[in-house]
């Protein structure tokens, strides 16, 4: 019964086989672009988070565009007959000159807020990238070189992890002195990597063992090429979900500090307008508007990195995609058994030819 | 017509004269398990001796737990041998050091993986894990000439157009297709001998036979040799020159494929291929004894590991590891009943 | 239930069984609703199987074979579903059940064999913790009469008892997938549906479970679906042979026939693909290319793309099955009764 190949077919002896799936398009990335765009408007909690986002880095990067004051700037209220200059201006309502009101000392918030964006996002995103970039170099490595180096690595990554996170960052502000941004972004760094890294870990460890890295190393590829050209690009759902991740410890833990005063004061962000208006009794005053419209910039950013983040979760895994009720289809009417023919067999499917 | 088709694999011949390709004289494999408190010595392999000439397909098969899958992978130097030595070439594998002579190895005894799902890294095109080998095992090939050789070892191994499949993603191709690629990307380092590690296992029945018929070509036209490492006595005997059955870690028998599966000298390889089914031919009603399965060998005594299950042990067999002696020309087995002229009939 | 475990111990037979095949599928389809497609894995396939019967159902990976048998299970979940036919099993529609009805039918009448059993035994609780589930689930209460029955199980599959104090790591392979027979076999069911149950032992392993098989099923009477991807397997075991592609059946019938000459192109390719151990050594071809996708099956015949006996009409309309010699084929060379 074996047919041999030189009757049937007139090819080579060695048949190609084709493809199961049509060929793929030119240009990846842009079919890649293009999937991530329809993915992002299909998911509700993406399409949120993109929306925060984006406004957020257009404030930022474009402060110019919406109008407001210097945020240094003091106004003046009404001039009282026996003073010798005019009071600071402090509005706790709203105005149409000054839509958020202004604080203690005539400052308007609004431009405080769209002043401090900024900063702010400065912080989120540049120590996120760096915490990240640390947390990947150092997870993967210990998972991958293994033995004493996996221990060391895993030693200071652990130490890192058990102290308490918050009283070290004032620690050491403190001892850094107060400054600026840069400083913060470094201590935030220095202290924030040791989360992730331990989640980048764990997944290069399940990866360790796929055929293709042991591939890669039989074909005689050095131990840092199999790391960064093999091994991390196929771990980047899980490098964006910890870049989210550490971007929002930033946003949090960085106005916290500034809130407590540990940042440089003079610099216009949420956080330091938090720790002034505390400071000087926002509250008590009544200024309201002051004292939570800049927490609450802090909460929605905060808001939008995790919602990205359960976002790409969702887009990368379909189990965890909520079922919408369009999805469920209604039942289909069934038919009623049809009575055996005789002898059991299979009845011929005239009905169904074609 | 180069004739894959027509000759899947050689009749029986003697060992062809001169110096075997690859050499492994007492080669031996043990993993330690367990923890401090109770440290146990797991025998993957024991005593592996065995040659592979040029221009030959030499199969290794075997249960779970036979050791195949660690012979390969002491042969591609994954792991070292716990004792015994590999001579590739005349040479010791365990002299070489220097990072040159570890490539110049690897290129020379290169490893397809069984898993053609997991064998491939999903994000880059196919042709990656090829020109990636191409730079680093002819470092003297141009951009242009990498390519043209990548092409060409594609349409090789039956992907064709080669130019077209390269550009493809691994998601885009079947199984077969992939196991393919793992071929080709062999083949592009001008290999000696190819460890294929179960490359069929997970395929659908029907596509096995094209990757068979690969192998046979690459050993007929390009004249590469291959360890083709299975479970499956069938495909073996299909495209194989040499067969080596191992059990429990000990190699058992050895010889030429077609003289090894018509007169097996060893007990084991009569269970094998009593089990093995086969619908033309009928059903040998009596080995449906409940017979046990390969053990784990764990800090094992001596004597031959096949007698629990073996109707035919012997005391000797209790005492002494039966060595692996010459029956008939070049077809050796581990018995000590092990007949020259007869098989044991243990499962007849 | 008036049955009771005793009943199945002493091997009473079951009363009254209605006339006709014990189970009879229809025009069964299952389709996967997914986001971007809707995938038809299954396609108005049609079966019987008649009681003490061992059916053997064998087709390549994506053939719907394992959809099908979770479709008779009713197994299915979500985005699965099933799309139309029917389910009939002891003169009952089972399609449309609700968990409660379809309960009390699983495990007396129709048990299940999972593919690994290590992924289908808990991997926490021993054996026999595992075979008290089962029977408290299933409205046994005795714990006497659950030990005796446990026990007798394990014996019937060969297992020495002692083993139900194991958990599922300590046994070896062989051993863990006789221990989900003897699962399926408490209540002694009129049907067990196996689901590739061999694939991850060893060839020797594999023989001893098939026999080890056939026997019970001929000790008991029970009828038994078994799925599988390699033929060989089936080829002295099973009674019926039905070969699946691309979510159709495209020839059922008596084992030895479909092996002696088989009818459809696709089996006979299959056929082909095995080499022999002990026959004649002959260069062989499988069968290049790939299954359909079904989320867009093709016009005609699914096999046609691949088929060495193509016409022009395959291409342009799917075929109904015919009855020649006994076996049902579903390929216009049988048109007239033969083949051309």
């Amino acid at each position: 019964m074996a047919v041999p190949i030189s009757v049937t077919r007139g090819q080579g002896p060695v048949l190609p086989e084709p493809s199961a799936l049509p060929a793929g398009s030119g240009n990846r990335g842009r079919a890649a672009l293009g999937r991530l765009t329809t993915a992002i408007r299909r998911n509700r909690k993406a399409t949120a988070g993109v929306i925060l986002l984006a406004l957020f880095t257009l404030i930022a990067l474009f402060p110019n565009l919406i109008p407001h004051y210097n945020p240094a700037e003091i106004f003046y209220g009404p001039k009282c007959p026996s003073c010798y200059s005019a009071p600071a201006l402090v509005q706790a309502s709203p105005s149409s000159a000054h839509w958020l009101g202004t604080d203690l000392e005539g400052h308007d918030v609004f431009s405080q807020v769209i002043v401090g964006t900024r900063a702010v996002l400065v912080l989120a995103l540049v120590t996120g990238l760096l915490t990240t970039l640390i947390a990947m170099v150092v997870g993967v490595a210990a998972a991958y070189l293994g033995g004493t180096w996996d221990g060391v690595l895993n030693l200071v990554t652990d130490v890192l992890l058990v102290i308490p996170l918050f009283p070290l960052l004032i620690v050491i502000v403190k001892y850094a002195g107060q400054s600026g941004n840069v400083v913060l972004i470094a201590v935030l760094t220095i202290t924030g990597w040791s989360y992730t890294a331990r989640q980048l870990r764990a997944q290069a460890q399940s990866l360790r063992n796929r055929d293709f890295l042991l591939a890669a190393k039989v074909r005689g590829e050095r131990s840092f090429y199999i790391i960064m050209v093999e091994m991390i690009p196929t771990m980047t759902s899980l490098l964006l979900a910890c870049f989210l991740t550490n971007a929002l410890y930033a946003v949090l833990a960085g106005s916290g500090l500034q809130f407590l005063g540990l940042g440089d004061p003079n610099l216009v962000s949420w956080g330091t307008t938090l720790y002034w208006a505390n400071s000087q009794g926002a509250l008590q005053a009544g200024l309201y508007l002051w004292e939570i419209v800049p927490g609450l910039c802090i909460a929605l950013l905060g808001a939008a990195f995790a919602l990205l983040n359960y976002a790409f979760d969702e887009i990368s895994n379909p189990a965890l995609r909520p079922m919408r009720a369009s999805a469920k289809r209604k039942k289909v009417p069934l038919a009623t058994p049809t009575p055996t023919p005789a002898g059991g067999r299979l009845a011929t499917d005239d009905a169904h030819a074609g | 017509m180069t004739g894959v088709a027509a000759e899947p694999g050689r009749l029986p011949q003697a060992e062809p004269g001169g110096e075997p390709l690859l050499r492994a004289e007492g080669v031996s494999r043990h993993f330690k398990i367990g923890n401090s408190a109770s440290r146990k010595t797991l025998h993957a392999v024991d005593d592996a001796t065995f040659s592979v000439y040029e221009r030959q397909i030499v199969a290794v098969a075997g249960e779970s737990g036979s050791g195949k899958s660690t012979v390969a992978r002491v042969l591609a130097k994954i792991y070292k041998p716990t004792s015994g030595e590999v001579y590739f070439q005349g040479k010791p594998i365990s002299g070489i050091r220097s990072r040159r002579d570890r490539l110049r190895y690897s290129g020379d005894v290169p490893m397809v993986f069984q898993d053609p799902f997991s064998s491939i890294n999903p994000v880059f095109r196919v042709s990656h894990g090829v020109l990636r080998a191409l730079k680093l095992h002819r470092p003297e090939l141009s951009k242009e000439q990498r390519y043209a050789e990548a092409v060409r070892v594609f349409d090789a191994v039956g992907l064709n157009p080669g130019a077209e499949v390269l550009q493809r993603y691994p998601h885009e191709l079947s199984g077969g297709q992939r196991q393919r690629v793992g071929f080709a990307q062999a083949l592009s380092m001008r290999p000696k001998l190819i460890l294929a590690d179960e490359p069929v296992s997970m395929l659908d029945v029907s596509i096995r036979i094209g990757l068979l018929n690969v192998m046979a070509k690459l050993r007929d036209d390009e004249g590469v040799s291959i360890m083709y490492i299975t479970h499956d006595l069938a495909s073996a005997r299909y495209v194989t020159d040499r067969l080596i059955i191992m059990y429990a870690g000990h190699i058992v028998e050895t010889g030429p494929a077609e003289d090894v599966l018509s007169r097996p000298r060893h007990p084991y390889t009569e269970l094998l291929l009593a089990a093995a089914p086969d619908p033309r031919a009928p059903l040998n009603v009596s080995s449906e004894a409940d017979i046990g399965e390969p053990p784990r060998v764990i800090d094992p005594a001596p004597g031959c590991r096949f007698r629990w299950r073996c109707p035919l042990a012997i005391d000797e067999c209790h005492k002494v590891t039966p060595p692996l002696r010459e029956l008939l020309p070049g077809h050796s087995a581990a018995c000590h009943v092990a007949q020259p002229n007869s098989p044991t009939g243990a499962f007849q | 239930m008036t049955r009771t475990l005793a009943d199945d111990s002493q091997g009473l037979a079951r009363p009254n069984p209605p006339p006709g095949p014990l189970l009879e599928v229809r025009d069964l389809s299952v389709e996967y609703l997914l986001e971007r497609a809707v995938i038809g894995a299954v396609d108005h396939v049609s079966l019987d199987v008649a009681a003490g019967e061992f059916l053997a159902i064998v087709g390549e990976s994506g053939c719907g074979k394992s959809t099908l048998l979770f479709a008779v299970a009713q197994l299915l979940f979500p985005p699965a579903a099933i799309t139309g036919g029917t389910v009939t099993f002891r003169g009952r529609n089972l399609v449309g059940l609700t968990e409660g009805e379809m309960s009390a039918v699983r495990w007396k009448d129709m048990s299940v064999v999972m593919q690994s059993a290590m992924n289908a035994l808990n991997p926490v609780l021993t054996v026999g913790a595992q075979f008290r589930d089962v029977m408290r689930a299933h409205g046994a209460v005795g714990k006497q009469e659950i030990a005796q029955r446990s026990e007798e199980v394990m014996r019937m599959v060969g297992i020495d008892p002692v083993h139900l104090k194991s958990y599922p790591h300590q046994l070896s392979g062989g051993m863990r997938q006789r221990a989900m027979i003897a699962m399926a076999m408490l209540f002694t069911p009129e049907l067990v549906i196996m689901d590739e149950p061999t694939s991850a032992l060893d060839v020797v392993a594999q023989r001893s479970l098939m026999a080890q098989i056939k026997d019970l099923q001929q000790r008991f009477g029970f009828a038994v679906i078994f799925v599988t991807h390699d033929m060989s397997l089936v080829s002295h075991f099973s009674d019926r042979l039905m070969v699946m592609y691309a979510g159709q059946v495209s020839e059922v019938g008596p084992t030895r026939r479909l092996f002696d000459a088989p009818k459809h192109p696709y089996t006979a390719g299959l056929m082909d693909a095995f080499p022999s151990i002990r026959g004649p050594r002959v260069p062989l071809a499988g069968i290049p290319g790939s299954p359909p996708d079904l989320a867009r099956p093709p016009e005609g015949c699914r096999f046609a793309a691949r088929c060495p006996k193509v016409m022009e009409r395959c291409k342009a309309s799917d075929p109904p099955a015919y009855q020649v010699e006994g076996v049902d084929v579903r390929c216009f060379l049988y048109e007239a009764g033969g083949p051309r």
